[in-house]
Parts: structure tokens; sequence; C-alpha cells
């Protein structure tokens, strides 16, 4: 292959890879349905979520470790709820420890994940499959 | 060779290695036994295990390219001190970050869990290096083999595609979790594809050096196939938030560029039988082991990303062990045997190398165990995760009692796990001497 054409083929690919970037930093990813619920406290909480490292365990959409559940819907699940969330930031379990959190942390990280809550559904339990390998959501009822 | 700091790079690989799946098998013997191990708990063994598995994979790249340069490419480094002043900020901010796990300060991201400020120093170093590397590369004026490009290609998106996972420090990022999610798997998307140029570069290398055949470098079809791999690196990493509410366009778009893996799924069956020389005493390498043994993984895992990559496959799996099944498959089966494979390429080329049998042995043995216990780890995370996205699709058990019906695969995973960390002692214990014979003559700190 001539160098020209190696070369050629390398820019442009940085080059769509680059307006590609661009796109999803902005209007591909500007849908967010729960931003009317994001106030200070779902800020704080969000980053004690990080300090915690809640995710070694947890999952948001399916995203972080397995050991425990996928917290995207907790606040709203059937059974569940932010007082139930509440009380395992309480007193942890026999797998989940106790960080001794400040009330003011839980009030926050509780926000943080009502916020989540708002956004999206995880994991989808109500779809149907295509023939073509895709899959259409329904939406929660 | 007198400044030979590729080979600290190699030695602190494999001690990153050693004790990553120290940390790993820790972990999974608490993940299924709470409690298991108290005095450091799974919150820290899990970002153990992972940062320093991933400082194997870098640090063994690295010291590959920076020893493979000058001693087999003819190139000598444009800045032969340098390597050292990145072995030295590489080496000290790695040990910050595993004071900060063990002290339970975290930036709480996957992969990258330490606090971000020790992101910059990581960041420096890597620009000594891509600084030195094309300072030395671009001096080579006649056709390049396409390890050179895959090399490059892997320092210029690791760099952009590290700096990319830190936007979350901005609140623009931050504040829309479906930004944040989605931004940071772009970006660790891309960190893989550009950790694999790194490998795969390197295992181009070792094809064509140990078979002795220029064409694997520098075909037209190599070229393609690193173009191809290029545009997934780009564009297919969107499985991972297919369930995320972005644009629909980016779920399409990744779905059709995974599909050409395809290509190279065809091909590697194409080339199967011929692809490895059938030479004895090139056989009898642990370095041919590897790179056969990485060849099968290529091929099942292929089978395995190319699944995930399907929507209607990936709404069953996703969030479940499968995705660790890919995962792992890659970086043991994949991205580990290639970077044993060179490793080893290298040891098994040093004067000061042993030749010890019985040593030489327990090493073969080592390497079969390795394999045989990937596979049944591999399989039982398979089998955990298919079996929770059934369950979960359906609806009926609770997260406990899933976590409790996949328990006998957890174990199985767990069992595996601390037997593959048995095997790569086997197989670089005995390696560590003549390592330290080499260094202690080589190099200096
Ligand atoms: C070491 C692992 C671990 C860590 C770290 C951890 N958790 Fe948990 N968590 C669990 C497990 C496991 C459960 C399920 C209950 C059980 O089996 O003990 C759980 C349950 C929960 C639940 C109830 C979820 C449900 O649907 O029933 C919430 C809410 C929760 N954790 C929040 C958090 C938050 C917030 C953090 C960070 C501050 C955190 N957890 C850190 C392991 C962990």
């Amino acid at each position: 292959m001539p160098l020209f054409l190696k070369r050629f083929l390398f820019w442009s690919l940085c080059l769509i890879f680059l307006v590609y970037t661009f796109y999803l930093y902005t209007s591909s990813t500007s849908a967010d349905r729960g931003l009317a619920f994001l106030d200070e406290k779902a800020k704080a909480g969000k980053l004690l979520f990080q300090k915690y490292n809640c995710t070694a365990c947890h999952q948001v959409y399916g995203l972080g470790g397995y050991m425990g559940p996928d917290l995207t819907n907790v606040i709203s699940a059937k059974g569940k709820g932010p007082g139930y969330a509440k009380a395992f930031l309480l007193s942890g379990t026999a797998r989940m420890p106790n960080f001794h959190l400040s009330s003011e942390e839980i009030d926050n990280i509780i926000a943080y994940l009502g916020y989540v809550d708002k956004t999206g559904v995880s994991p989808i339990i109500d779809f149907k499959l295509n023939a073509d390998g895709t899959v259409s959501a329904g939406e929660r009822k | 060779m007198k400044k030979d700091t590729g080979i600290l790079f190699v030695f602190l690989a494999l001690l990153a290695l050693g004790s990553g799946m120290f940390f790993g098998s820790l972990a999974a013997l608490q993940f299924i036994i709470p409690g298991f191990s108290d005095w450091i708990p799974f919150f820290k063994t899990r970002p153990l295990h992972v940062s320093l598995v991933v400082a194997w994979i870098f640090l063994a790249s690295v010291g590959g390219i920076y020893h493979y340069l000058p001693a087999f490419c003819n190139l000598s480094l444009r800045y032969p001190s340098l390597p050292k002043t990145h072995f030295r900020i590489f080496f000290i901010t790695g040990l910050l970050v595993l004071a900060c796990y063990f002290m339970g300060y975290f930036g709480g991201r996957e992969y990258w869990e330490f606090p971000p400020l020790l992101a910059l120093p990581i960041l420096a170093s890597w620009m000594l290096f891509g600084f030195n590397y094309a300072g030395t590369v671009l001096e080579k004026k006649n056709t390049w083999p396409v390890y050179l490009w895959m090399w490059g290609t892997g320092i210029i998106f690791f760099f952009f595609t590290f700096s990319e996972a830190y936007l979350w420090l901005f609140p623009y990022f931050r504040n829309s979790i479906v930004r944040d999610l989605s931004i940071q798997w772009k970006a660790y998307g891309a960190l893989v594809g550009s950790w694999n140029m790194l490998v795969y570069g390197t295992a181009v290398f070792l094809m064509e050096k140990i078979k002795g055949d220029t064409k694997v470098a520098y075909s037209t079809q190599a070229y393609l196939m690193y173009f191809l791999g290029l545009f997934n690196l780009m564009f297919g990493w969107a499985h991972h938030i297919y369930i995320l509410p972005v644009a629909p366009w980016v779920r399409i778009l990744s779905y059709a560029v995974s599909m050409t893996e395809l290509i190279i799924l065809a091909k590697i069956i194409r080339n199967w039988r011929s692809s490895f020389s059938r030479g004895s005493r090139v056989r009898d390498s642990l370095s041919y082991r590897f790179l056969y043994a990485s060849d099968v993984w290529i091929f099942l895992n292929l089978i395995l990303a190319l699944a995930i990559s399907v929507p209607a496959v990936n709404i069953y799996t996703h969030g479940t062990h499968v995705t660790v099944a890919h995962a792992m498959g890659s970086t043991i089966g994949i991205n580990t045997m290639i970077l044993l494979a060179s490793c080893f390429f290298i040891i098994e080329s040093m004067p000061e190398k042993s030749n010890n049998r019985s040593a030489g042995k327990i090493m073969k043995a080592g390497v079969v165990l390795f394999n045989l216990s990937l596979f049944v780890f591999w399989t039982s995370l398979i089998f955990a995760g298919v079996s929770k996205g059934v369950m979960v699709v359906e609806g009926k058990l609770s997260f406990r009692e899933m976590m409790d019906k996949i328990n006998p695969f957890l174990i199985t995973f767990a069992v595996s796990g601390i037997s593959m960390f048995v095997s790569v002692l086997m197989i670089i214990i005995p390696v560590i001497p003549s390592l330290g014979r080499y260094i202690a003559k080589r190099t200096s700190l």
C-alpha cells in the first residue's frame, strides 16, 4: 500500500472521528429526561457515590460492579424507594460495608439516585426483538 | 545496549501481573464468601486488581517497544535517557495509586479508581514516551512495518482517550448521567482499542521475528487489518451503552461497525493452519506457545464480542458476567498471552537465561494449566452471565435469589481464577533470578 494512501486513510479517519466526537459531546447525548431533578444535593451525591467507590459493587445502567444490584431505578422500584435505600446506607449488610455516612451524605446520595431514576430504565425487561438484530424498547408501565 | 530500560519495564510488568492476580484471587473469594479477608475489603481489592493488571498490560507493551526499537528494528532511541525518567515517574505514581487504594482514597470511576490528580504524572510520562517514539521512528525513511504504525497509533490514542476519561471533572460532562456514562465508555472503548494497538503490534512484530516472515508486517492485507482495527477503535464501542437513552444513530453505527470484525474472523479461519511455523525448535519456545494460545483465544473472544455487539443479544447479556467474560477473555486470553510471548521472547534471547531443565518443565506445565484454567474461568462467567440475563428479563426473582442460583458458576470462577494465579507464578517465578542478573549488569535505576 503506497504511503500517501496510508496517510490519507489515517487522517481521514481521524477527521471523521473528531466530528463524531463533537456530536457525542453535544447533541447526541443531550436528551436527559431527569435534568429537572438534578439539584445541588444530587450533584453532591454523585461525587459521594464516586468518593466511596460504590461502583466497585453497584451498577448504574448495567455499568459497574457485580456484587450488588443495579441502582438505576431503586428509588421507584416496587417495594423499594428512598426509605429502603436509606436503610442500606445507614447500616450496610453482610456484603455491603457500613460507610458511617453522615445524614447529609445519605440525603445527597439518595437525591442522586432519585435523579438517576428519572433518566431512564435499567435493566430493560420490556422490549421487542427485531429480525435485523436490533431491539425496540417499550415504555415502563 | 548498556541502557536497556525496556527490561526494567518488563520486570516491573511481571511483578504487577503477579500481584494483580493475587488481589484478583482475593476479590473473587470475597465475592463468594461475605466477610472474607476483612482487613482489605472488596471495594479496595477490586481496584487493586484492576489497576495492577492494567499496569501489567501497559508496562509489558511499553517495555517491549523500548527494548525492540534499538535491539531488533535498528532504530536507536532519539533520547536514550528519557525511558528512565518515564520509568521513575510511572513507578512512583504507581506506588501512590496503590497507597490511595489501601487508604481508601478513590476517584471512584471504573478502571481509573484512583484520585484524578494522579492522572497528571501518568499523562506526563506518556508524553515522554510518545515524544521519544516519534523522534525515533520518524528517522526511518524507508517503508515502515505495520507494527510501527500500530504502536504509534496506540500511543496517540491512549493519550487522547485517557484525557477524555477525565472530562467528568468538568460539570458540563458530569452533570448529566447520560452524557457522563456515554463519554466515559466512549473513552474506555478507545482506551482498550489503544492498548490493543500496542499489543497486536507486538504480536505482528513477534510473528515477523519468530517466523522470519516479513510479509505479515508489510503486506497490503496487514495494513488493511490495521485500518479495520483503527476503525473499530474509533466507532465500535457503543455496545456498552446500548441501553442508555442516547441518540439512536450512536447504537446503529456501532452495531454496524462492530460487524466488520466478521472480516477479521473470516481471515483467522482462513489463515489458521498456515499462520504458524512448524519448526520444532521454534515450537519448543515458550514465546511460540503463548502466541499460539493467543490465536485460539482471539478466535473464541471474537465470536463472543460479535455476539454481544448484536443488540438483541446484548439486551440479555449487558450488565451480566458475560461482559466480564468478554473483558477477561480479551485481557487475559489475548493481551496477556501475547505480552507473555513478548516477555519470553526477550528473556529467551538473553545470554543470562537459565537452562535449568526442571524449571523449564514447571514453566511449560504452567502454560498448559494457565490456558485450561482460563477456559474454565471464561466458560463459567458465560454460564453465570447468560443465566442471570435470562432471570433478569423473566423478572421473577430478587437480586439475592438470582445470585444464589448462579453461585455454583461463581465458585467455579473463583477456583479457576486462583488456579490461573498459581499457574502464572509457575511461569514467572523461575525467570526472576535471570532477569535480576540481566538488570544488574545492563541497567541502573
Ligand atoms: C462491597 C460491595 C458494596 C459496596 C462498596 C457498596 N454496596 Fe450497596 N450493596 C451491596 C450488596 C451486595 C447489596 C445487596 C444486599 C446484600 O446482598 O447484602 C447492596 C445493596 C444496596 C442497596 C439496595 C439496593 C436494592 O435494590 O435492594 C443500595 C441502595 C445500595 N446498596 C447503595 C450503595 C451505595 C450508595 C454505596 C456507596 C456509598 C454502596 N451501596 C456501596 C454491596 C455493596
